[in-house]
């Protein structure tokens, strides 16, 4: 947490992910514990396929929207390289939890750029902590591509500063209001998703 | 305003723009809304009867959200200056009327704003223009501000929701006190970020009506000139109310070695940076409250004002004799963030300047790309294909034509403007473009905001161009809304559609020189084009398949590679289909001597729609229908 008492989340991903859509949930989280919430996004032409870093930030009392490089309290990553994209937000030694996703747009299939070798590497060459797991396959394994942003919710629950049950809530209340068929299911996917951040955790430790 | 306990769940429902229209949020409710949704709500509670827009990124979501609340009638016009003549009418009717654009949509409209700023109004009338600043997608960083001086209107600067809330109904108080328009200056991080909003009641002003005033409302020369000394005896009691308005206030600090004076998003990064610095708050930032910012600045050492994007209240403080800092040393371009504010200040201090730290990670780019499928790409695949072209572009989705793979547009400058400079490119060309073939692209909605009178002046002027009309029933880039080429209204109701082919025939293009073509049909595409830009006039093919973010789009069994028939001559990678991936590159040498890099390929077949643009170039027919994966493809009846 900032010394002014506000949390910085910063979440990145591609056009389409959920990116927004998690950090919506995030948002009515933190509002139902009372705090003042600011959510920003530069999603410039997101639906094409761009980048997307949706900023999140919350407190007692919040003034600008945007988080600086070398702010953010946790950076969770959509996509790899976008994890490696944006980790100069973290505070030193921040953590990053990664979706180990890569997904390969037109200008490096074109042969135009490079996909980095090996961005979770990458990161902790800079002294970022990374938690790396396949978010996809975990929802694959679900059933569905869509329970991604679930499941990378799950993962962020026990590195927020309140109670895993408050983002869970936000998630199913969601759910039960628009799709309730499928409230049990994100439920799995949230508990799959702190799962593989429990496992990844020891990872982290033993690397 | 009794409401079932249920409605606990209200935050929850806002983000689904839909659920907003069965039931808007009590008052006093505490809402997470967008700048855009904040001043949709309170454009609704201010009794406003007629809003009016052409969409336009950042502003769009205002008049989509206005358009589900009851009670107001919401359109999409064809471009910016009709939508503000629709308030117009409305505000002379005597009602309340909204309008909302992008910073570039007040350069079409300003014909318009011009002369209204001398009638006035009788019903309020607010004009919200969304700046880009930081030009997340923009064709330039116009600061929007300069209306107020130049039209002489009082503009509001919202610093977040909850200001675009309030001002937006103190907007309309003033423009009713006044009978003077009033713009709300937003930009892209008030118009996007969400904060918590308190909003309130509906309230209907009193009912009014049309008062026949030729004096008024005809601006005859002789009228005119009456008006304007009103005008400027209306200058004087804005800035008699800006002075006095609790929308410019001062917080006062412990550390006067510098204070601010700062408006809309700069506002908050002033107070995020500098937390025990004095600063004096511009909301009502044109007339400049001069006077109030000169007590001000007697308060502290030095004085800085920080404004996004040109110096205007700066000047206006120069001019007035108050010292003050500005452009000097901060940026006239992008946004006035802490991390530009805070070296800046410092440096101005004579004080260590933070280290930057913090460096990005060399990544490659992820520019935005046309979306798997995209008619677009068939378009784009053949104009890539067609030597000795100059392609005269436009705004739209389809500007992205000019990146990878396609390199095949040469200009873009505004709305409609692939016309006019395709007829300039005709006639100004040089001896060396002789052979030069002149084509222009401009998407249907774009076409009809700005595109046809320039397509009527190479038409009436022999212009030798051929018109690339791309129809795909839809305001591609800003999310599908519908337009009078879609055939649409703004809640998705039957309008009537225009028929291009029999418009642009009545525009005075020969019926043998259109054409309507299915940008599909590679073949058929290619050789349309090739014939008629060896035509020495006016043609104009039209493409008429459906944007694939819109439900008219009907996907198709998608494809997949059988990798051992794959050659890797590349073909397909050059669609720019988004679905295909390169899988292995490899370099061999022809017999001939040239060294070529073979690409070999496949498709995802979760993203492939079947559109069938990279099954027709693969000449090894390595590309066929991927097998059923998901049960529901089996069931067929």
């Amino acid at each position: 947490m900032a010394e002014n008492n506000v949390t910085n989340i910063l979440v990145v991903g591609i056009g389409g992910q959920g990116v927004m859509t998690a950090t919506e949930i995030l948002a009515e989280a933190a509002i139902a514990l009372g705090h003042d919430v600011k959510k920003t996004e530069v999603a410039g032409m997101a639906q094409r396929g761009g980048v997307v870093s949706s900023h999140l930030r919350f407190g007692p009392k919040v003034l600008s929207p945007q988080i600086m490089p070398g702010t953010a309290d946790l950076l969770v990553a959509f996509e790899a390289a976008e994890g490696m994209r944006w980790c100069h937000y973290l505070k030193p030694g921040g953590l990053v939890l990664m979706n180990t996703a890569r997904l390969v747009p037109p200008v490096v299939d074109l042969g135009l750029y490079d996909y980095p070798a090996d961005p979770l590497a990458a990161i902790r060459e800079r002294g970022f902590r990374v938690q790396a797991f396949d978010a996809m396959a975990i929802a694959l394994e679900l059933g569905d591509m869509r329970l991604g942003n679930t499941v990378m919710l799950g993962a962020m629950a026990d590195h927020l500063p309140f109670p895993a049950a408050v983002l869970l809530d936000a998630i199913l209340k969601r759910f039960r209001a628009r799709k309730p068929q499928m409230v049990e299911i994100n439920q799995k996917a949230f508990e799959a998703g702190r799962a593989a951040d429990k496992a990844t955790q020891h990872e982290e430790v033993t690397a | 305003m009794g409401m079932p306990p249920a409605r606990v769940n209200f935050l929850l429902f806002l983000s689904e723009i839909s659920m907003a229209a069965a039931m808007p949020a009590p008052s006093q409710s505490r809402l997470l809304l967008s700048g855009n949704e904040a001043v949709a709500r309170a454009v609704w509670e201010a009794g406003c009867k007629v809003a009016a827009a052409y969409p336009g990124t950042p502003s769009t979501e205002m008049l989509e959200v206005i358009s589900t609340y009851p009670d107001i009638y919401a359109e999409w016009s064809v471009n910016e200056k009709v939508s503000l003549e629709v308030a117009i009418g409305a505000a002379f009717a005597g009602s309340r009327a909204f309008c909302a654009m992008k910073h570039v949509g007040m350069n079409v409209a300003s014909d318009a704003l011009m002369t209204l700023t001398l009638t006035g109004v009788a019903g309020g009338l607010v004009i919200a223009i969304a700046d880009d600043v930081g030009l997340s997608s923009s064709q330039n960083e116009q600061d929007s501000r300069f209306w107020g001086r130049f039209a002489h209107l009082p503009v509001f600067e919202p610093a977040d929701s909850q200001e675009a809330y309030e001002m937006t109904r103190a907007a309309f108080e003033l423009s009713e006190k006044h009978q003077v328009p009033v713009i709300l200056r937003m930009t892209t991080r008030i118009n996007h970020v969400k904060g918590l909003v308190t909003v309130g009641a509906r309230s209907m002003p009193a009912d009014g009506s049309f008062h026949k005033d030729p004096s008024r409302w005809v601006m005859t020369p002789a009228a005119a000139g009456k008006r304007i000394p009103l005008m400027f005896e209306r200058d004087k009691t804005l800035r008699a109310a800006a002075e006095t308005s609790p929308l410019n206030f001062v917080e006062t600090g412990t550390d006067t070695r510098v204070g601010f004076v700062a408006s809309g998003p700069a506002w908050m990064h002033v107070r995020e940076s500098f937390p025990h610095a004095p600063a004096l708050k511009l909301g009502l930032s044109c007339p400049v409250p001069v006077e109030k910012i000169r007590a001000f600045a007697a308060t502290v050492e030095k004085l800085v004002i920080v404004e996004e994007v040109e110096p205007l209240v700066e000047m206006e403080l120069k001019a007035a004799g108050i010292e003050c800092l500005g452009k000097d040393i901060l940026p006239r371009q992008g946004e006035l963030s802490p991390n530009v504010l805070k070296p800046a200040i410092a440096r101005l201090l004579g004080e260590p300047v933070p280290e930057q730290v913090a460096t990005p990670a060399p990544v490659f780019p992820r520019p935005p790309t046309m979306c798997v499928a995209c008619p677009h790409l068939g378009v784009y695949y053949t104009l890539a294909q067609i030597k000795n072209l100059t392609i005269s572009g436009d705004i739209g989705c389809y500007t992205l034509g000019a990146g990878h793979p396609w390199n095949a547009l040469d200009t873009t400058i505004s709305m409609g403007a692939s016309m006019g400079i395709a007829l300039g490119l005709d006639k100004g060309r040089a001896a060396a473009d002789q052979d030069k073939r002149i084509l222009a692209v401009i998407g249907d909605s774009t076409f009809l905001h700005m595109g046809m009178q320039g397509l009527l002046d190479i038409v009436y002027n022999g212009g030798n161009v051929t018109v690339l009309l791309l129809d795909n029933r839809a305001v591609g880039m800003t999310g599908g809304q519908g337009n009078p080429g879609s055939g649409k209204g703004i809640h998705g109701d039957a309008r009537p559609r225009v028929d291009f082919a029999r418009l642009v025939e009545s525009l005075g293009v020969k019926r043998e020189r259109i054409h309507v073509v299915d940008p599909y049909q590679l073949p058929v595409l290619f050789k349309t084009i090739r014939e008629e830009i060896k035509i020495p006039e006016v043609s104009v093919i039209i493409t008429d398949q459906p944007c694939v973010l819109i439900d008219d789009y009907k996907k198709q069994q998608p494809y997949e590679v059988i990798a051992d028939k794959c050659t890797g001559c590349g073909n397909c990678v050059d669609v720019g289909c988004p679905a295909i991936h390169v899988t292995r590159r490899e370099k061999v040498v022809k017999p001939s001597g040239k060294e070529v890099e073979l690409q070999f390929v496949r498709i995802e077949t979760s993203a492939c729609t079947g559109c069938s643009l990279c099954v027709q170039p693969c000449a090894p027919d390595a590309i066929v229908p991927a097998l059923p994966t998901q049960p529901m493809r089996l069931v067929k009846h």
